[in-house]
């Protein structure tokens, strides 16, 4: 799909004072590379050491320091490609992007710059209207810098250069980006998928992630207008507040006859607004070149392809494979999918113990009360100590007809407060919350009530609905246990009402 | 007791090993030299206590019968080497008081061969220059002198602390680096024998960086045998050196006396420079007839963009200098003056920590990087560099095994004489010298005679790549042809 020709969508497009205008967005991701090792040295790359407890020599920039490639890092890179549907470069260069700042010890980031390791791919979004396709311009691999400290001394600022030597990498998407909802939505993506693969533990708050967000605004079937680029923005909802409130800002100068100037800024949450951090005339001159420590780094396909060969499979497929197999909907599917993790889980609970079950049935148990009690301890399903054979042990339970689905809820509830490591089938035993389906109880139950509330019988007969306060006071009198299809069918047959 | 300085590396290791006399009494020997030649300003720091505790322990292996192939061999390294625990400092202010807490990899296989350290030997600042006169330690004096003058002469650079101490027998070898020509041209002014090995031969790892894609060790020393005896010691692949070849290093003694016989050596009619003094001239025809002699084969040819290396030499070198000393910021080691905030700091420490040839080079290679004259400059210097390449590979596909050539334009000139107003003057110095390292070539300079004031001069082969051998039988055929070239007088003990 041609992006540039993508139509401008009326339900995206932003009210000026003056008309509509359509927002364009690119994004420049950097995702920190899952390796235990820096991207040009053997330093550790845990986080939350002691500041420069993680530096080597080579970290430092020590003279006569030299890098060495970390070839798990290079795997990373092309897995995250693969997983990308990318062009995967077999030889790529690393160059040297020069500029002084205290936490950047050898004066130059090495980077990769005319030549990256990976070309273009794309990435399917799925938004609520419908998917967009995404296109990946580039990926490349990158140090990341050490952390400048300025506020723990009045005279002085300190430099931890854990982080320095990192390997990033850098995920160039194309301008194909056109509200902050698809912008959202393809960072979740991007992240989703880089979590699959294992390349990038996806993790905002610690700074693993991080995104620069390219904005520019255009009256519908224009050409794109001049960009501002957001730096460093470090959360999926401060990338939509982002977008928002920038191309608000470049709207309200446009209109008021202004021009865009092109330039760098940052997102202040905390105001709801971006600010100017450099212009284009401060913009540095990088000097780029080969850096000449390091061979260009050529690898061939029989290394792409031993990667490829253990490729996980990915959210797409994933997701293709739980609506094929599974009956679920799109919805519930991309629910699911969202985080493995997640769908390992539930794929757990179906299979269960070699049975397979309703595969719908499990779906709604993890999207609906587990989730609701994963959420309110703020943790992902898998995470909770609810288990997939106790997910698994209450859908069968239903299915037999042993409890209800009301039922099920409560050893639910049993299982989150009480016995947390309950079997639910031991625990509906222990706790005699069988249903009954002694049609004798209940007829009798029945017969009961009907005697007891003449007005409210002569009430249900005009008003069938009625029906439900009968069906209530029942269950009160067996305990909740009895079957609600057992105690409605008997019911409409003693008060004479068709159903 | 003979004087135990005046043996060869190669002598000195077979008294050694004869136990005519111990490692102790041969390093004392050197460190008594040392102390006596402080008018040459060849070392920037003795190390004796270090030299004496490292001889001791090369006796108990001699004695052990462990002995490595230099043991108790007392050696000077150019400040550009980090040594652990030893200050290092490549002659420039700003890391005057830095001590590694590393060793580089060349230096620390000298060291497992049972080398002793004596000391870090003087050199140009960052081993930028021709004459060892940026050094922040002051200039050092050749040994030499023109005959019946006093004037004080430069020893060539960068490795002029090392060329000085190899042929003032203040050690028995020198490490050395050459970027351009820093160990052949100081070689050629001070009758010693140095080579700069294919880039690759040896690993940087721990050495300074000046221009990362140029740099490469190599050994000074008094004779053929005794440099092939070094970068056998030093050579060898580091997985710490991406630009490190993995790849076996040779006997290089065995090369030295190899017969010549057949070996076709070129002359290349393009070094015959404008202005080439007529003593030059002499001496390299004197070298081609030496070789000829010995049956080689002798043919002209044509290295067609040899003109363009010099300048497109120091387009690549400083560029990448310029880059590979921006570390030099006073944040996390090395010198560092004050300032109001980061950027001043930053000004304030490179300009008081850099000497002048050094801040020179650093913006002319910030310049030649900066938008807009980049392709004009640093990618126009590298397709030269390719094409300089092409031009040897194109000799050596004829059959060509090594090229001959003078090492320096001149003899050694006096100090201060070319220090003047114009650089470019100085950078010329390395005219025959840069196109090797720019195409990663082997090259070494041999002495092949004595100027008519007395000074000797250097001529230099240049080999295919790792074919560092061809090179020492070459050597070896002139220096047994001319003989070597001890200094005449120790006028400054």
């Amino acid at each position: 799909m041609n992006m540039y020709a993508r139509p401008a969508d009326p339900k995206k497009l932003i009210k000026g004072a003056t008309g509509d205008w359509e927002v364009v967005i690119g994004m420049e991701i950097h995702a920190q590379v899952t390796s235990n090792a820096k991207l040009f040295s053997g330093a550790s790359t845990a986080f939350g050491g002691a500041p420069n407890s993680h530096v080597s020599l080579v970290d430092a920039a020590m003279p006569g320091m030299l890098p060495v490639i970390n070839e798990e890092c290079v795997k990373q890179a092309v897995r995250t490609g693969l997983g990308l549907k990318a062009e995967i470069h077999l030889r790529s260069v690393f160059d040297r992007k020069n500029y002084f700042y205290p936490d950047l010890p050898q004066g130059y980031q090495i980077s990769q710059y005319k030549s990256p390791i990976v070309g273009e791919g794309a990435v399917k979004v799925d938004l609520p209207e419908g998917g967009i396709e995404v296109g990946i311009e580039r990926l490349h691999l990158e140090q990341d810098a050490g952390k400048s400290i300025h506020d723990l001394s009045p005279t002085q600022s300190l430099v931890d250069l854990n982080r320095s030597g990192v390997a990033l990498m850098e995920i160039v998407s194309k301008p194909d980006l056109r509200s902050s909802e698809e912008a959202k939505a393809y960072v979740t993506k991007l992240r989703t998928i880089l979590r699959y693969l294992g390349t990038c533990d996806g993790d905002m708050e610690k700074g693993n992630l991080r995104a620069d967000v390219n904005v520019s605004v255009r009256r519908p079937g224009e050409p794109f207008g001049t960009r501002c680029e957001i730096k460093n923005v470090n959360s999926i909802r401060f990338i939509g507040q982002a977008v928002e409130v920038e191309a608000r800002r470049q709207i309200g100068i446009l209109e008021d006859g202004g021009v865009i100037e092109q330039e760098t800024r940052l997102f202040d949450p905390g105001r709801g607004e971006t600010r100017s951090m450099r212009s284009k005339e401060e913009a540095h001159d990088y000097r780029y070149f080969p850096d000449p420590d390091l061979l260009p780094l050529e690898f061939d396909d029989a290394f792409v392809e031993a990667l490829k060969a253990h490729l996980p499979e990915l959210p797409d497929e994933k997701k293709a494979r739980f609506i094929a197999d599974y009956g679920l909907s799109a919805y519930d599917a991309d629910v699911l999918v969202a985080e493995k993790e997640t769908a390992d889980y539930y794929e757990a609970a179906v299979a269960h113990g070699g049975v397979r079950r309703d595969a719908k049935a499990v779906a709604n148990w993890v999207m609906g009360d587990v989730s609701a009690f994963a959420n309110a301890s703020g943790l992902s399903v898998y995470e909770t100590h609810i288990t997939p054979a106790q997910i698994a042990g209450l859908v069968d339970l239903i299915a037999d007809g042993t409890i209800s689905g009301k039922i099920a809820k409560d050893v639910l509830a049993i299982i989150i407060a009480e016995e947390k490591e309950g079997d639910p089938r031991a625990i509906v035993e222990a706790r005699g919350m069988k249903q009954v389906t002694d049609t004798g109880a209940i007829e009798a139950a029945v017969d009961a009530i009907i005697a007891a509330n003449p007005d409210k019988v002569a009430q249900v007969k005009a008003k069938p609905t009625m029906l439900g306060w009968f069906v209530g006071q029942v269950m009160k009198q067996t305990g909740g246990k009895a079957a609600p299809q057992l105690v409605n069918d008997l019911l409409k047959a003693r008060l004479d009402i068709a159903g | 007791m003979t004087d135990l300085t005046s043996l060869t590396l190669t002598a000195a290791r077979e008294g050694l090993a004869l136990g005519h006399f111990t490692a102790v009494e041969l390093t004392q020997a050197y460190l008594d030299a040392i102390e006596a030649a402080g008018a040459l300003n060849a070392y920037v720091l003795a190390t004796p206590e270090k030299a004496l505790e490292m001889a001791k322990l090369s006796d108990a292996r001699l004695a052990a019968g462990e002995a490595g192939p230099l043991e108790g061999i007392p050696l000077g390294v150019k400040d550009m080497f980090a040594t652990e625990g030893v200050r290092t400092t490549a002659a420039s202010g700003i890391l005057a008081h830095f001590v590694p807490p590393y060793e580089s990899t060349v230096t620390a296989r000298l060291w497992a061969d049972g080398a002793v350290l004596l000391g870090k030997l003087n050199q140009d600042e960052f081993a930028m220059g021709s004459s060892n006169e940026s050094s922040a330690f002051g200039p050092v004096v050749n040994p030499w002198r023109k005959t019946g003058s006093t004037q004080k002469l430069v020893p060539g650079g960068s490795s002029g602390g090392s060329a000085a101490a190899v042929a003032a027998h203040l050690c028995a070898g020198a490490a050395g680096t050459d970027t351009g020509g820093s160990i052949r041209q100081p070689a050629a002014f001070t009758g010693t024998v140095g080579i700069k090995p294919t880039y690759g031969r040896c690993s940087r790892w721990g050495i300074i960086a000046y221009a990362s894609s140029l740099d490469q060790a190599g050994p000074l020393a008094r004779s053929v045998n005794d440099a092939a005896v070094l970068l056998r010691s030093m050579a060898g692949y580091d997985a710490k050196d991406s630009t490190c070849a993995d790849r076996p290093v040779p006997d290089f003694e065995a090369a030295v006396g190899a017969s010549v016989k057949g070996r076709r050596i070129g002359i290349p009619r393009e070094y015959r420079v404008e202005g080439m003094s007529a003593e030059i001239a002499a001496l390299w025809d004197k070298g081609a007839q030496m070789l000829r002699e010995a049956g080689a084969e002798i043919v002209e040819i044509s290295l067609p963009h040899t003109k363009y290396a010099l300048p497109a030499y120091y387009i690549v070198a400083l560029a990448e200098a310029s880059s590979n000393l921006a570390r030099y910021d006073g944040v996390r080691y090395g010198e560092r003056v004050a300032g109001r905030d980061i950027v001043d700091m930053y000004e304030k420490t490179r300009a008081s920590g850099f000497g002048a040839e050094v801040r020179r080079r650093i913006m002319i290679g910030t310049y030649v990087l900066s938008a807009g004259y980049y392709d004009a400059y640093y990618v126009r210097a590298q397709k030269v560099r390719s094409l300089i390449k092409r031009d040897f590979e194109a000799a050596f596909a004829e059959g060509i095994d090594a090229v001959l050539a003078p090492a320096t334009p001149s003899p050694a000139f006096g100090i201060g004489e070319k220090s003047g107003a114009d650089p470019v003057e100085m950078y010329l110095q390395d005219v025959f010298t840069v196109t090797l390292n720019m195409a990663g070539l082997p090259g070494i300079a041999v002495p092949a005679g004595l100027s008519a004031e007395g000074l000797p001069l250097g001529l230099q082969l240049i080999g295919r790549p790792f074919d560092e051998e061809a090179l020492f039988a070459l050597a070896q055929v002139i220096e047994e042809a001319a003989g070597r070239f001890p200094v005449p007088a120790r006028w400054w003990a």
